[in-house]
């Protein structure tokens, strides 16, 4: 019973979604938009579950002294530093002692992980101390120091500045650059990618040189390299692609329909 | 190497500290300027970690790499909370809570079906607990199959429905350059991107571009005589857009590449203005 209730459930939920969309009436919208606003809810706490499954891999990481296990810290100090941002906020025009209380509770997160993975008692003793001690502190900080709250049950938590003072310089020159350092592989894979073997090689060539050659005013015949450039992205370019959605989309519909069917059952996991 | 990768790390360090206070005396007249200036140097210095993977896998591109992983996720979930449990679900289910929350309710009479995800999620929570863990396949089974029944009607409009009708268009003209007869396209022949000709080119390199793309990738007949011909146009065609592809990526990715290399030339070194 416990693996057939699901995939009954399945069933149910996936027949509806197909037949609601063949019957527009009132009452079977309002049904489907109540199901897509669960389908967020409940994903919400998918990724409650997430966070939880990253502490718990990332603690394990520590424990077991693997190698590369020290990175760990950085990533449990960098969530707990978003989410102190997330959930605090400036009460005054200062900061005051809100950068000392950050940096104690990080010390306190490392000390209590550098706890969980020694196995001598006299280390062991050493970091509970730390721990409590950086606690305590934090604690202290928390209470004597007006400048700043924390904001459990408006948004105002989330208009913190570091909150976005994180994302501006921390999330986003990261993501930027990784993506940017594409651009290096690019050029090396092009390399072996661009030359002229045969015609498939020499027609992946031409186009990609077209298409990169778009936007640049210094060639000579700049405009017709740019009509010609356009017409190979909205026409052949166009056909291919639609070539390839046309199977992609086929592929999805299938196994959309073998997952209600109860063919396609992975999902569920084992036990 | 462990000394060299201490004096490497005392060295970053000590370059970090001496562009943040160069930073902030220049900004020493801006409010929270010293702040400011720890961040900018910060984000140059992650910048310049995801690039030091060029070289190789070393401990800065890690630190910036797992830095990202916690900040992100921390950031997800707080953006969730705050809009949609707090700002959509919490108005939704009680009075009580809502003005705890300091939220406007949003009464209605079939609001009391809002905590069928909340218990639903609490379920996926029990995943956690290993006596428990069955409970999580309930939640698990409504998401999957209400997104299975909602990909299938999605996709077989948009990825198939849509898309063949889209091809089958007039191979000799449509609006404006609807087909008036052989007489009339000569006289009014125009070889320019816009005018009949082009069209009617355009419409049929699109129409047989995919059918021919779609018979590449049909591999339950052999791809010999006719058929192995269009197979062949197909993968021209295919190799046409992937060259296409391949460039545009390469202008995307060039793209990013010269906004990070302006912020460091421009804000951090301050060398371009």
């Amino acid at each position: 019973m416990r693996r057939q209730i699901p995939f009954g459930l399945v069933f149910i939920f996936g027949i509806f979604m197909v037949f609601q969309f063949f019957v527009p009436h009132e009452k079977s919208e309002w049904v489907y938009e109540f199901l897509l606003d669960w389908i967020i809810v409940i994903g919400i706490f998918a990724l409650a579950l997430g966070i939880w499954s990253l502490f718990k891999v990332s603690v394990e990481k520590i424990k077991q002294g693997k190698e590369g296990g020290n990175y760990s810290y950085i990533t449990l100090v960098g969530l707990y530093m978003m989410m102190a941002f997330g959930f605090t906020q400036q009460t005054g025009d200062g900061w005051g002692l809100y950068f000392l209380w950050i940096m104690l509770c990080s010390a306190c997160i490392v000390s209590l992980m550098r706890l969980r993975a020694s196995t001598d008692s006299g280390k062991k003793r050493m970091w509970a101390l730390a721990s409590g001690g950086l606690l305590v502190a934090a604690v202290l900080v928390a209470i004597f120091d007006d400048a700043w709250a924390f904001f459990l049950y408006t948004p105002e938590g989330l208009e913190n500045s570091m909150f976005e003072i994180f994302f501006d310089h921390i999330m986003m020159p990261i993501l930027a650059t990784m993506f940017s350092l594409l651009a290096f592989y690019i050029a090396s894979a092009a390399y072996r990618a661009f030359r002229a073997r045969n015609v498939l090689a020499s027609l992946l060539l031409l186009a990609a040189l077209l298409v990169m050659s778009r936007f640049n005013p210094f060639i000579p015949g700049a405009e017709y390299v740019a009509n010609a450039s356009n017409w190979l992205m909205n026409v052949p370019n166009l056909a291919a692609q639609r070539a390839i959605v046309i199977g992609i989309g086929l592929g999805i519909v299938g196994t959309a329909l073998k997952i209600i069917l109860g063919i396609e059952r992975g999902y569920m996991g084992r036990g | 190497m462990r000394r060299t990768t201490y004096i490497v790390v005392a060295g970053v360090v000590l370059l970090f500290g001496l562009s943040w206070v160069l930073h902030a005396v220049s900004m020493s007249g801006e409010a929270d300027g010293i702040e400011r200036a720890f961040m900018i140097t910060m984000a140059a210095f992650l910048t310049l970690a995801i690039y030091s993977f060029l070289y190789k896998d070393n401990p800065f591109y890690k630190f910036a790499e797992h830095l990202y992983v916690g900040v992100s996720a921390a950031y997800w979930m707080c953006q969730a909370f705050w809009s949609t449990i707090v700002g959509n679900l919490f108005p939704r289910l009680s009075e009580g809570l809502s003005s705890y929350f300091q939220q406007p309710y949003q009464a209605s009479g079939w609001n009391i079906t809002y905590w069928i995800p909340v218990i639903l999620g609490i379920m996926l929570l029990m995943r956690l607990t290993e006596k428990y863990g069955w409970m999580s396949r309930w939640p698990l089974a409504m998401i999957v199959g209400t997104t299975a029944g909602l990909n299938f009607v999605r996709y077989l409009r948009s990825d198939f429905v849509v898309q063949v009708s889209s091809t089958f268009m007039p191979l000799l003209g449509e609006d404006p350059h609807r087909w008036q007869g052989f007489g009339a396209f000569i006289s009014n022949l125009d070889l320019s991107a816009t005018g009949q000709l082009a069209a009617i080119v355009s419409n049929w390199v699109i129409f047989i571009g995919v059918i021919c793309g779609i018979i590449y990738f049909y591999f339950s007949k052999e791809h010999s005589g006719a058929f192995g011909r269009a197979s062949r146009l197909g993968i021209w065609i295919l190799m046409i857009t992937f060259g296409a592809s391949f460039g545009y990526t390469v202008m995307g990715r060039i793209s990013l590449l010269v906004g990070r290399i302006t912020f460091l030339f421009k804000d951090w070194l301050q060398i371009i203005s």
